[in-house]
């Protein structure tokens, strides 16, 4: 990926509406590279799922809400998104987004053994918000992501994937890269900067 | 963005199905929906919803495999064992006080949440005055239920459940195990009632002093959720107690003034006094 392919791409940033980024094996560190970097001046919400025990409370909200200068929240049901807030889904429920910009949970079946599941987030975001929604596929260990991330391309969206020889886990995103051809393929550095530019265009 | 003619299809797909077989999930939440009917279509064979449409309004059996898609049946016995530990810590005292208690199970899928409940309630000596009422919209949830039957490779899992939610006794008091399945006992089940009732369609419950309806209420819009919540305050004894799922809350709710938040982190609501 050049430089100026990377600009390129930044061309129809003016309008996004929302981020959902998913990622599993070695999730923490990989956003910690990434969130924290965003400006107070952001203003997409961000979705943001990681897989976690479904048996334990959440911790990422108190680890990430000290080091961001946005918002940081755990979803809970019907909550209208915030411009500039980043939502984490709680353990054990998927996370979808209705067609008022609303966000849904659901104990609807494991999707890749996973609940929350990054593919039912990304298929709902695309439904709702394509092509004005950025897909961010992570590091991880399984194949979760990728039919999600297909289908944001599908909508016109922006999809960016972790460089797979740049992860702690290569196999979620390789597979998310196998399903979208052209999707940009960027260090977790260059990530945090594509999602910063964001706000710069406007 | 959402392709409009599947969605034109889904909206009579779903009006179909209220006119023809009464069952309403207009107001239920869309992206959900819409899951499991392309979920359902996909199993259907149906290259659209309309062909889908076309099969269920004229065949009765489809349509109740098609229920199947459209209500999540997940659960489990003692699901989030927390819980279950803040009302068997902080409510059952209150519930101790009243002669006799009815309890709510609103959406109880296969029975898990009312059979949790009355082992509870076993456990802290109050069950012979309690009465336990389900209630759901599937009909094979609801026969399940009545069943009392589980299968026994679930059982680790509910042991491991119960024990976290501070359980007294063994599990295995509970039930009878034989031809790979558990089968509740009873003495638990004798203190059921399992009823067809629908928060969407059908009134008040009349008179209880715990409601309890976990996981139900994120499937609903939040209209639908307001009429459920509704019901829930009108069926309520005052200062009796309403237990929502893990995640639900009544922050955006029109009758949040008509409770108390008595557990924040447990979504135990307690119904005010009259003012
Ligand atoms: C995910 S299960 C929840 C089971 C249990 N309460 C728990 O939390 O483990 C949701 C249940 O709600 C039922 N349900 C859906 N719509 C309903 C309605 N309108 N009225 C009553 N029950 C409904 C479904 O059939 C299903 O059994």
């Amino acid at each position: 990926m050049s430089e100026s392919e990377i600009i390129q791409s930044g061309e129809r940033k003016m309008s996004i509406r929302a981020v959902v980024i998913g990622t599993s094996a070695g999730a923490v560190d990989a956003l910690l590279r990434i969130l924290p970097k965003l400006p107070e001046s952001f203003v997409p919400p961000v979705i943001v799922v990681v897989h976690l025990p479904a048996d334990r409370r959440s911790v990422m909200v108190e680890l990430f809400e000290a080091r961001c200068r946005i918002a940081v929240r755990e979803v809970e049901d019907k909550e209208p998104l915030v411009p500039g807030t980043i939502y984490f889904a709680p353990p054990d429920y998927h996370v979808l987004v209705e067609a008022d910009g609303r966000l849904s949970l659901s104990s609807e079946e494991p999707v890749h053994y996973s609940r929350p599941s990054i593919d039912v987030l990304f298929e709902s975001a695309a439904d709702v918000f394509c092509p004005s929604l950025v897909g961010v596929v992570l590091t991880g260990a399984n194949m979760d992501g990728a039919t999600g991330l297909r289908m944001i391309q599908r909508g016109g969206g922006a999809v960016v994937v972790q460089r797979p020889d740049s992860a702690y886990a290569s196999t979620m995103p390789q597979a998310a890269l196998d399903a979208c051809p052209g999707a940009l393929s960027l260090t977790l550095d260059q990530i945090a900067d594509y999602l910063c530019e964001l706000t710069m265009v406007r | 963005m959402s392709n409009p003619t599947e969605d034109i299809e889904i909206r009579l797909l779903l009006e179909g199905i209220f006119r023809r077989y009464h069952y309403d999930f207009r107001g239920y939440s869309m992206a959900s929906v819409k899951r499991r009917l392309a979920q359902a279509r996909e199993r259907f064979g149906c290259s659209t919803y309309s062909r889908l449409q076309d099969l269920v309004l004229h065949d009765a059996a489809a349509f109740t495999s098609l229920l199947s898609f459209l209500t999540v049946q997940v659960s489990e016995l003692f699901r989030d064992p927390a819980y279950f530990r803040a009302l068997r810590e902080l409510v059952i005292p209150h519930l101790k006080t009243y002669p006799s208690i009815k309890v709510w199970v609103a959406g109880c899928s296969a029975g898990e949440e009312l059979y949790s409940l009355a082992i509870l309630f076993r456990e802290e000596g109050i069950e012979d005055r309690a009465m336990f009422y389900g209630t759901d919209i599937n009909p094979e949830a609801l026969q399940k239920a009545e069943a009392g039957v589980y299968e026994l490779d679930r059982i680790p899992q509910f042991t491991r459940n119960h024990q976290l939610s501070g359980g007294k006794s063994s599990l295995a008091e509970y039930y009878t195990a034989g031809y790979g399945a558990a089968i509740i006992d009873k003495s638990l089940r004798k203190r059921a009632v399992f009823s067809d009732h629908s928060l969407v369609a059908d009134s008040v419950f009349g008179e209880m002093q715990l409601i309890s309806c976990r996981n139900v209420l994120i499937y609903f819009d939040r209209e639908l959720q307001d009429r459920a919540i509704g019901l829930f305050k009108d069926s309520l004894v005052r200062k009796g107690f309403l237990g929502l799922g893990a995640k639900e809350s009544l922050r955006f709710s029109q009758h949040a003034d008509a409770f108390a938040e008595f557990s924040r982190e447990e979504r135990i609501y307690q119904k005010r006094g009259a003012v």
